[in-house]
């Protein structure tokens, strides 16, 4: 992806993570600033700090009186006290702080539990079998573009109780809020406010006040607060917040799954034959490959590791960096497929953990099972052809293979 | 052997009871919790140990 910014002229003092090097292969910065920093400061978008040690991203996750969500995505735009967060705009929980967080939170929560997510296995398992039968005969085609990005998004379109033909439409929001933060504040800003979004949900949600339907849209309308129905903004942004962050994020897990598999052909035949390594598997490759940096706000001035963060500097919580910290992680920079010990932080830390990890996990879980039954042997036509997506959620945009076997 | 789930560690990851859902339930909010007072039926003390090092927020802590 094409950037604005000026090329890096130094990791631990001028870093940005939508810098080609860094969307092409973060890992060996990580560690080298691990090892040296071990917390790295930028003046780029208007100055953000970044922690690498699995200990100090904890500690930031776990500290909500020096930092704030209200925001959750660095860019150009910086929110003021006063405004609404920009990007996601008012997206309770996730750029909610505490005590309206918890409540926020708990409203959510219970459509997302493990009973409830399990539900969602048989649709989506026939989805990927769908996904699958449409790329019968071909010997080479994208496995992002045919197969990872449609799964997470056809479910939370499922699960919101939206037409199932409007995927599309939700892609290029989610590019357009995740993907282009390096592009000029004005323009972003522009798109953002223009309000196509919102009329989109708006256009749901009077739907839905019609025709009440068993569906999350429906859930969310008449879940209460405090004795009261939501706001018609909280729900509106709840909603723009399950389709931006379960979506992006879970495709890029899935991409990342098949990325690995494709190159290594050991792991693909292990798993091919002991389909039980699965739960293993999808844990270390969440560990390896997580999709999702977090940012916050410094809320106040603050002095970490002799370093003074000043209220309203970013900070980018790079929970794939934790998960590759060698002191938490034996063999932190291998994938083993059956490590049995991972108490790996994909998913994050603390009061913010992602609502949607068992759906994410369930997706991630079905979608490798299915392909690997279909698809045991494949790789990769050119890895030079693979692209990942810049910003904070990683994963392979582009993933061309070539097939082996099919069943 | 015993097993305990901190209410106030616990983010509702739902490790341990996918991992040992024999020792492990969770609520409607996905928080988890240890079944029959924590006690770990005979033959079941790896799969506690498992569930205990793969909580991500370390809030399973096993006695013995």
């Amino acid at each position: 992806m094409a950037t604005q910014h000026p090329p890096v002229s130094d990791w631990g003092s001028d870093f940005d993570h939508t810098d080609p090097q860094w969307v092409a292969d973060p890992y060996p910065i990580w560690d080298e600033l691990r090892s040296t920093c071990p917390v790295a400061h930028s003046d780029r978008y208007g100055g953000t700090w970044l922690p690498l040690r699995h200990e100090d991203v904890s500690a930031v996750a776990y500290d909500t009186e020096h930092f704030t969500s209200r925001s959750v995505v660095v860019s150009e735009v910086r929110p003021g006290p006063n405004d609404l967060p920009a990007p996601i705009g008012l997206a309770p929980p996730i750029t909610s702080d505490p005590p309206f967080h918890a409540l926020a939170r708990r409203l959510l929560l219970p459509a997302f539990s493990p009973k409830r997510i399990k539900a969602f296995e048989p649709f989506t398992r026939e989805l990927c079998v769908e996904l699958l039968d449409a790329t019968a005969g071909q010997t080479e085609f994208d496995a992002a573009m045919a197969y990872a990005q449609h799964i997470p998004l056809r479910v939370i379109v499922r699960m919101l109780g939206f037409p199932q033909e409007d995927a599309d439409l939700f892609r290029r929001f989610i590019r357009m809020v995740l993907e282009d933060v390096d592009q000029p504040a004005e323009e972003r800003q522009a798109v953002i406010q223009d309000g196509e979004v919102d009329d989109y949900m708006d256009a749901r949600i009077a739907e839905h006040v019609a025709a009440p339907q068993d569906d999350l849209t429906t859930y969310l309308l008449e879940a209460e607060l405090d004795g009261n129905k939501l706001a018609p903004d909280h729900v509106r942004g709840t909603m723009v917040l399950l389709m931006i962050a379960g979506i992006d994020t879970t495709w890029s897990a899935i991409g990342a799954s098949l990325w690995h598999l494709a190159q290594n052909p050991a792991d693909r035949r292990r798993l091919a034959a002991e389909l039980t390594l699965m739960d293993t598997a999808v844990e270390e490759f969440l560990r390896a490959y997580a999709p999702v940096t977090m940012a916050r706000l410094v809320a106040k001035d603050f002095e970490f590791h002799g370093r003074r963060l000043k209220e309203g500097d970013w900070l980018l919580l790079p929970f794939p960096a934790a998960n590759r910290d060698p002191d938490v992680f034996p063999d932190a920079d291998q994938v083993l497929i059956d490590r049995t010990e991972n108490r790996h932080a994909a998913f994050g830390l603390g009061i913010h953990r992602c609502i949607g990890s068992n759906l994410a996990r369930m997706e991630l879980r079905v979608a490798l099972e299915e392909w690997m039954k279909r698809y045991p042997d494949f790789e990769l036509t050119d890895p030079e052809k693979v692209t990942w997506s810049a910003g904070q959620v990683r994963g392979p945009r582009s993933i061309p293979v070539r097939i082996l076997q099919a069943n | 052997m015993h097993v305990h789930v901190d209410p106030e560690k616990c983010q509702g990851h739902n490790r341990c009871y996918a991992l040992a859902p024999e020792l492990f339930d969770v609520d409607g909010f996905g928080n988890a919790f240890e079944l029959n007072d924590g006690l770990v039926p005979e033959g079941l003390e790896d799969k506690a140990r498992r569930a205990a090092a793969n909580c991500p927020e370390y809030a399973i802590s096993i006695s013995e």
